[in-house]
């Protein structure tokens, strides 16, 4: 039977518009793509993070999709990021077109993050970044909206606030140590992996360290995965520092930390080293890790706002490890996109961008809302500061991780104090006690 | 300043040259191209690690345990993997890289990418002209340079360090004078992964498990080899001590560029060789061929 040349034509056209315009109205789930080192720690935060989300969104039924619920759906992407920037990408790449996921959460590594987010911004694919913190990500965004539009910083906030928060961190213990110890002024080693979005941290550390009172005594780079510093903690000895401002986000964290507690180098350890995050930190330097500080986003015991203990309790329930600020996937999903898809009514990229850049939530460590440039801008970049993010000061005392910052933290004059409930005092270590205290 | 340097090389350096004389070992005696050796120092590292903190086993008795089972696990691997191919070196090379390759994604399934650790076997430090040494890295040193010693008393002393010399020597006439230089080569693979265990085992308390942990230590075991001539032990040995010195030199006379102390060890190697082709103790290519 021969079929008419005109309704062959309305069937290939009836198929093309079901084949391109159907997902965004009867998608029978939404496709989330978690992508991370996923053999790692990090990887591992992005995925627990996301797979809660997912769930508490579809024990509810799902999300409202115009006037049908659609659940979620997640696909696990590695990105094996830490080795291979080339593997980053081919699980970005697989994501959007074998996949077909609707959005994409994580990320970790700047260098990796810079190179996925081009491919997903290819694409038109709302990426949510939770893990890296370089300040050109989002600079892309105001440079270039139309094409980087769909990509936001889901956590941590940029590198630059990470540093200035460490420097208020080091201006509250560097008081603690003259108080305490006697020491006029405060001599700081800087401890920075070779990596990235290190780079702008140490030239504002250079910059900003001796303002604070306090002096710098040299600058040390060892590699991001190096296994040995004694040659490193030597010299930082020789050089009579109080205080060693860590920027690690690698292994080194590790050997670094136990290889000072193992020396008993005198200096105290304030800063950022991801791995002291970390619940298994305390095994991995056999308990060499005491009284290390670092930037953190939640401690167990301390809440930030009313969403913070039951996000924190039920993480732990479930993982059975305290979350890290990867896992942040759970706020990005659960408090960014999710309200916004139901009120965008689609899973069209455009339409959300347009709602999510201009929203303010509340997320389990703070309030998050995106921040446009002095020209006004979108950079689709957390605010810092009270009422928004700040993260948490949080020290290893004898095998637990607790916060001890902020603790009547005064950000300006005439601003009230800030201590969130379950902050504890900072500790000095005994050997440095003894090695100062006259 | 330099008490420092002397210090961390000497420590650095004799690690190294633990993992580099096993290296040299068996390309000396049997031409054979290791690129897993340091694998097998990766694998005995998470062995002490599962003994220890999964078994409860004590740390000396694991470690013990490790070398035998990685010793064990190297020849598997020989008699399977390199034997058969052992003429073309090439395929010796592709079928150890790929070796390593494997034993590095069985232990990132196993164990993840977590990073591990295993305790030190004695805590404390001592302090020598105002220089803090761990006393887990004397023990390290003072090991180091046993297991050095007896690899020397081994070859000098004893009847197989005799073939392994002589087959090192000349292949050909070792076997036209009886021996089974076959056997010679998988006695040699088993001394070689042996003291690449054994590297892993003074090592592991010293540093953090993980299963990439053998791709740096197997760039320096290289440049050492090459630096001091392919298959000379005491080129070997020297090798070690000068990349060991360089890189602790870098950490202190460069704070800055602290993470170049590998580039700048590895330059030292193309300064030697550009100056000295065969490395300091190897033999002329002309010659040996």
């Amino acid at each position: 039977m021969k079929i008419p040349k005109f309704v062959l034509s309305i069937l290939l056209v009836a198929c093309l518009v079901m084949a391109i315009g159907l997902p965004a109205y009867a998608a029978k789930v939404i496709k989330i793509g978690v992508i991370g080192p996923m053999k790692f720690m990090q990887g591992k935060g992005h995925w627990n993070g996301a797979t809660m989300a997912a769930e508490e969104i579809n024990a509810k039924g799902g999300l409202w999709v115009g006037k049908k619920k659609v659940k979620i759906e997640l696909v696990k992407l590695d990105s094996n990021e830490f080795l291979s920037i080339i593997d980053a990408t081919n699980a970005m790449e697989l994501a959007i077109t074998r996949h077909k996921v609707d959005f994409l959460v994580g990320g970790f590594r700047t260098e990796a993050v810079l190179a996925m987010q081009d491919i997903a911004m290819d694409y038109k694919k709302i990426f949510l970044g939770c893990g890296a913190a370089h300040p050109e990500l989002c600079i892309r965004v105001a440079k270039d909206y139309k094409r980087y539009k769909y990509f936001f910083r889901g956590t941590p906030f940029n590198s630059r606030y990470l540093v200035k928060t460490c420097f208020i961190q080091m201006a509250t213990v560097g008081g603690i140590l003259k108080k305490v110890l006697g020491i006029p002024k405060v001599k700081v080693a800087i401890v920075a992996e070779k990596a990235v979005w290190v780079d702008p941290m140490i030239k504002a550390a250079k910059g900003f360290i001796p303002k604070m009172g306090m002096e710098v005594v040299g600058i040390w780079r060892p590699s991001a995965v190096a296994t040995d510093v004694t040659a490193e903690l030597s010299a930082i000895q020789r050089s009579g520092a109080h205080m060693i401002f860590t920027i690690l986000s690698s292994s080194v964290g590790i050997p670094f930390a136990r290889q000072v507690g193992e020396l008993k180098i005198p200096a105290v350890q304030v800063g950022i080293n991801v791995e002291a995050q970390k619940d298994g930190f305390w095994e991995a330097t056999q308990g060499m890790g005491n009284y290390v500080m670092t930037l953190n986003t939640y401690a167990r015991g301390v809440e930030v706002n009313e969403l913070t203990p039951r996000f924190v309790n039920t993480y732990i329930k479930r993982f059975g490890e305290t979350p890290t600020y990867t896992a942040d996937t759970y706020a990005n999903i659960i408090y960014g996109l999710a309200p916004v898809i139901e009120e965008a009514g689609t899973l069209d990229a455009d339409k959300i961008v347009a709602i999510l850049e201009n929203r303010e939530y509340a997320v389990p460590s703070g309030k998050n809302k995106y921040m446009k440039d002095a020209q006004g801008r979108h950079l689709h970049d957390l605010t810092w500061g009270p009422g928004y993010l700040t993260s948490l000061g949080v020290q290893w005392q004898d095998g637990k991780l607790v916060g001890v910052w902020p603790n009547r933290w005064k950000p300006a004059k005439g601003v009230p104090e800030i201590t969130y409930k379950g902050i504890v005092p900072y500790k000095i270590a005994p050997w440095i006690i003894k090695e100062y205290k006259k | 300043m330099i008490l420092d340097i002397i210090i961390s090389g000497l420590i650095n350096g004799s690690v190294y040259a633990l993992l580099a004389i096993g290296f040299s070992l068996i390309y000396g005696a049997a031409r054979i191209v290791n690129l897993a050796h340091t694998a097998f120092y990766m694998v005995a590292s998470y062995c002490i690690y599962f003994a220890t903190h999964k078994l409860g086993v004590h740390p000396v008795l694991a470690m013990l345990a490790a070398i035998i089972l990685v010793t064990l696990i190297g020849l598997v691997c020989y008699q399977l993997f390199i034997n058969p191919i052992r003429e073309h070196e090439a395929a010796v090379l592709i079928a150890t890289i790929a070796m390593a390759m494997a034993m590095q994604e069985i232990m990132l399934i196993i164990f993840t990418g977590d990073y591990l650790s295993v305790p030190s076997l004695i805590g404390g430090y001592l302090k020598i002209f105002g220089v803090k040494i761990a006393y887990q890295q004397l023990l390290t040193f003072g090991v180091a340079l046993l297991i050095l010693a007896g690899v020397w008393a081994l070859l000098k002393k004893t009847r197989v360090g005799l073939a392994i010399r002589s087959t090192a020597q000349d292949r050909e006439v070792a076997n036209l004078m009886g021996m089974n230089e076959s056997r010679v080569a998988m006695i040699t693979m088993g001394i070689s992964v042996g003291l690449a265990a054994f590297a892993g085992a003074v090592v592991v308390p010293l540093t953090v498990v993980n299963p990439h942990m053998w791709m740096h230590p197997l760039i320096f075991m290289l440049a050492i080899v090459v630096l001091g001539g392919l298959g000379s032990l005491k080129g070997s040995f020297v090798g070690a001590y000068i990349l060991g010195f360089t890189e602790a030199s870098v950490v202190f006379l460069i704070p800055l560029g602290a993470f170049l102390k590998g580039s700048v060890a590895l330059s030292v190697m193309i300064l030697v060789l550009l100056i000295r082709p065969e490395g300091l103790f190897g033999v002329a290519f002309e010659e040996e061929r």
